[in-house]
């Protein structure tokens, strides 16, 4: 990995801006129901933001706030959140995805439906986040 | 070689045109793409899902296994990208 930028400008608009990346890469997931974004948009903001972390923090620091090997635990993470909502309903007796067999209490199919997208939504927005940064990490030179 | 090469690629270029001439013309509404099942997810969409956005409704639920065996591509590239470069000598990496 690079040595740290040098730049008490970058660091502090850095310190301020990766919070708020974070919210707003969240905001894309949770909005992809209403507006452009969804899983994969909101997921490559959200390793955006590590990203900027390791260039503009340096390694040490960066690595304190998020370790490198947390990564790869969010892409399967993600992946698995994925897999397991499409494998209830097939325990249930249901096709597999059938969002419509999923055990919510009480509300009717399409509120079923609608809640297991944004589920699978940030399943898949996590496991992008994961993703992007470990490939990121691995190229830099981090021992994963 | 080069010769051999550049011939392979003009015939494939000519033969990629000449299948494209046959698709149907960009926007068209009688397009095979555009009347089976597109236009049901459009009709259905909300009702069935309550969700406004039908590209994310089409995405996550209609053609959910789709995006299912995307995101194992995004989790297969990252692992991919940690194997090769696991081998690497120990002198690249910072100290």
């Amino acid at each position: 990995m690079t040595r740290r930028y040098e730049s008490l400008i970058i660091d502090v608009i850095t310190r301020i801006n990766v919070p708020l990346m974070r919210l707003f890469g969240l905001y894309v997931i949770v909005h992809g129901h209403y507006s452009p974004g969804g899983g994969f948009q909101g997921g490559v903001i959200l390793a955006t933001s590590v990203i900027l972390e390791r260039i503009a923090l340096g390694p040490e620091e960066s690595r304190r706030r998020f370790a490198p090997r947390t990564g790869l635990v969010l892409a399967s993470v993600g992946v698995l959140i994925f897999g397991v909502t499409g494998l209830v309903p097939l325990l249930l007796g249901a096709p597999f995805l059938d969002y419509g067999a999923l055990p919510f209490p009480g509300v009717e199919e399409p509120a079923r439906r609608y809640w297991a997208i944004l589920i699978v939504e940030s399943g898949i927005g996590i496991a992008v986040w994961g993703a992007l940064v470990a490939i990121f990490d691995k190229l830099t030179g981090s021992e994963l | 070689m080069r010769v051999a090469t550049a011939a392979i690629l003009a015939a494939f270029t000519a033969f990629l045109m000449l299948a494209g001439a046959d698709l149907p013309a960009l926007g068209e509404p009688d397009a095979p793409a555009a009347v089976y099942v597109a236009a049901e997810y459009m009709k259905r969409s909300l009702a069935e899902t309550k969700t406004p956005n039908v590209v994310t409704a089409v995405l996550a639920d209609y053609r959910g296994f789709d995006t299912l065996g995307e995101t194992t591509v995004v989790l297969t590239a990252a692992l991919a990208c940690l194997l090769v470069l696991a081998g690497r000598e120990p002198g690249r990496r910072d100290p």
